[in-house]
């Protein structure tokens, strides 16, 4: 029986008078990855900035480890879509920022900077780094105050094509040696499908959940394998239904090429 | 080796000259202009052309430095002016870097402080001069306190907009990573603020001297100020020279210094300019 790490539940969550979220609520064991997917304005990265105990204004309940979150406990990570790395400190100090000022040292800080590949780099001041090498300062901050569940923001957005897939790959496996629970918010859905062991669609307008795909595809995946592109055309399929009162999908599925369903769909690179 | 590589070959050892002998070369560039001034100077009144009293020969004038060093008097003089500075500055500076810190930090501190601060800064700093004299007297304690407060206004005002420039999201770090309170002050906004400190402390040194030699020149029987004065009511513009140069060597030094911690202390800003000023 895996152990329930979070448990969500936001009935309405507003902006002004604009309605955000209603009715959210979903689980997440401990260990599993899973990825929240759905149009811009769907209310994502508000539910993260609620998880984080960074929005606090909202109805519902939210429990990790049965506890609600709060700043100071540190159970929850969140990285960003830019590094916000601090720019006075070296990329040693900016990993081992959580541990405080007097622990440079610190053996978890050399562990994370060897595993994310930083070693060269330790001592280079963040304006040094090419972006890809600064988000990767990032995530190694991030695991490094220990979460038991690790918040990503669309973090991987800004880099190419290329070094997105490395690091998704790299931090897959930093965080399944370390047992760090991952929630991820894309709007990539191969990015998602590959990633994540459980895909939650939302909807926008208000945000709401209009429906869940498991993977279960073994790892370490094979990103040319069939059955994650029909997991994705799940989860399209799911978009669809979801956004047609705001956004409708189905003019980016008319311009796909005529030889559409689901096989193809790992080739086609949707950005929702 | 091929002839590109041959003719690169200077540019390339020109360029791996040991950095010490690449900073005289700048250094000695920025001798030039001082040194024909001097020629002309020294012709000019070697010439006779204007009165010697007047303007008085650059070798002349190394005579008079050379007797105020002898009889002690530049160094009495000069070091007593250093330590009223010293001491104004930092009292001004420390009390600016306190006040601006809780005026950023706090919008209550911010609208009951702000506005009288911003208005009182208006006032030229000289206006101070009497009203000083008048409530302290003439001994040291005006001094210090017309220099601290020149120099608290900059250091004020910068620390206050460093502090408000702090970039919301990484505070938002800051407090993911479970900081609050003392610790979000020393870890984030102080660090994110130095930049702007700096260039508070900057102007700070300069209305310092300023208000330093204000009030020496009008109330004090020692320092570079009473020497400026003394020059003048005994006729002897070389005095009222070298002192001038002292002062200019003394504000060059301090700003130097300055500007070269604030390059140990910045060098995460890639500080370009830092050299050249």
């Amino acid at each position: 029986m895996p152990q329930q790490l979070l448990d969500l539940t936001v009935t309405a969550k507003s902006f002004a008078d604009l309605p955000v979220l209603r009715n959210v609520h979903f689980r997440i064991n401990a260990g599993e990855v899973v990825s929240l997917v759905g149009p811009r304005g769907c209310g994502k990265s508000t539910l993260l900035r609620i998880i984080a105990a960074l929005d606090t204004r909202f109805a519902g309940e939210v429990l990790i480890n049965g506890q609600p979150p709060s700043l100071r406990s540190r159970d929850v990570g969140l990285i960003f879509q830019e590094p916000r790395l601090l720019p006075w400190l070296s990329v040693a100090e900016n990993v081992g920022f959580a541990l405080g000022i007097k622990r440079r040292g610190h053996p978890l800080v050399a562990a994370l900077l060897s595993e994310m590949g930083l070693i060269d780099c330790a001592g280079a001041y963040p304006r040094q780094l090419s972006g890809d090498l600064a988000q990767r300062v990032a995530i190694a901050r991030g695991l490094c105050s220990q979460p038991s569940l690790l918040l990503l923001d669309e973090p991987f957005s800004a880099l190419d094509a290329f070094t997105r897939k490395h690091l998704q790959d790299l931090l897959l496996s930093v965080a399944s040696r370390r047992r760090t629970t991952l929630l991820l918010v894309t709007h990539e859905v191969n990015e998602a499908v590959y990633f994540s062991d459980r895909v939650i669609v939302l909807a926008s307008q208000p945000g709401r959940i209009s429906g869940e795909v498991v993977i279960g595809a073994p790892r370490p995946r094979d990103r040319r394998n069939p059955k994650l592109a029909r997991k994705e055309a799940k989860v399209l399929t799911l978009l669809s239904d979801g956004t047609t009162n705001s956004f409708d999908l189905s003019y980016a599925l008319a311009s796909a090429p005529p030889t559409w369903p689901p096989v193809q769909a790992a080739h086609l690179h949707f950005a929702i | 080796m091929s002839q590109t590589g041959l003719s690169r070959a200077p540019a390339l050892l020109a360029r791996n000259r040991p950095r010490a002998y690449r900073r005289w070369l700048r250094f000695s560039h920025g001798l030039w202009i001082p040194a024909i001034l001097m020629l002309i100077w020294q012709t000019l009144s070697g010439s006779g052309w204007v009165s010697a009293r007047l303007l008085p020969s650059p070798s002349e004038l190394l005579g008079t430095l050379a007797e105020l060093v002898e009889n002690g008097a530049l160094l009495t003089h000069a070091g007593i002016s250093t330590l009223r500075l010293l001491t104004g500055f930092s009292i001004g500076a420390v009390l600016g870097i306190l006040a601006g810190t809780a005026a950023g930090l706090s919008q209550r501190v911010e609208t009951l402080f702000g506005p009288t601060f911003r208005t009182l800064r208006t006032v030229p700093l000289l206006a101070w001069v009497p009203l000083a004299l008048l409530w302290l007297g003439s001994g040291e304690a005006t001094k210090i306190t017309l220099i601290a407060i020149g120099a608290f206004f900059p250091v004020y005002l910068n620390v206050v907009a460093g502090i408000h420039d702090v970039d919301d999201k990484l505070l938002e770090v800051g407090g993911l990573f479970g900081l609050s309170g003392s610790l979000l002050i020393t870890r984030v906004f102080l660090p994110a603020a130095l930049p702007n400190l700096f260039s508070g402390l900057r102007s700070a040194l300069t209305f310092a001297w300023m208000l330093l030699i204000a009030v020496e020149l009008t109330a004090a029987n020692s320092g570079l100020g009473y020497l400026l004065t003394d020059g003048r009511e005994t006729g002897r513009a070389d005095l009222i020279i070298v002192a001038i140069v002292v002062l200019a060597l003394l504000g060059k030094a301090g700003d130097s210094l300055l500007q070269r911690l604030k390059g140990r202390l910045l060098d995460w800003q890639d500080v370009v300019d830092s050299r050249q000023s």
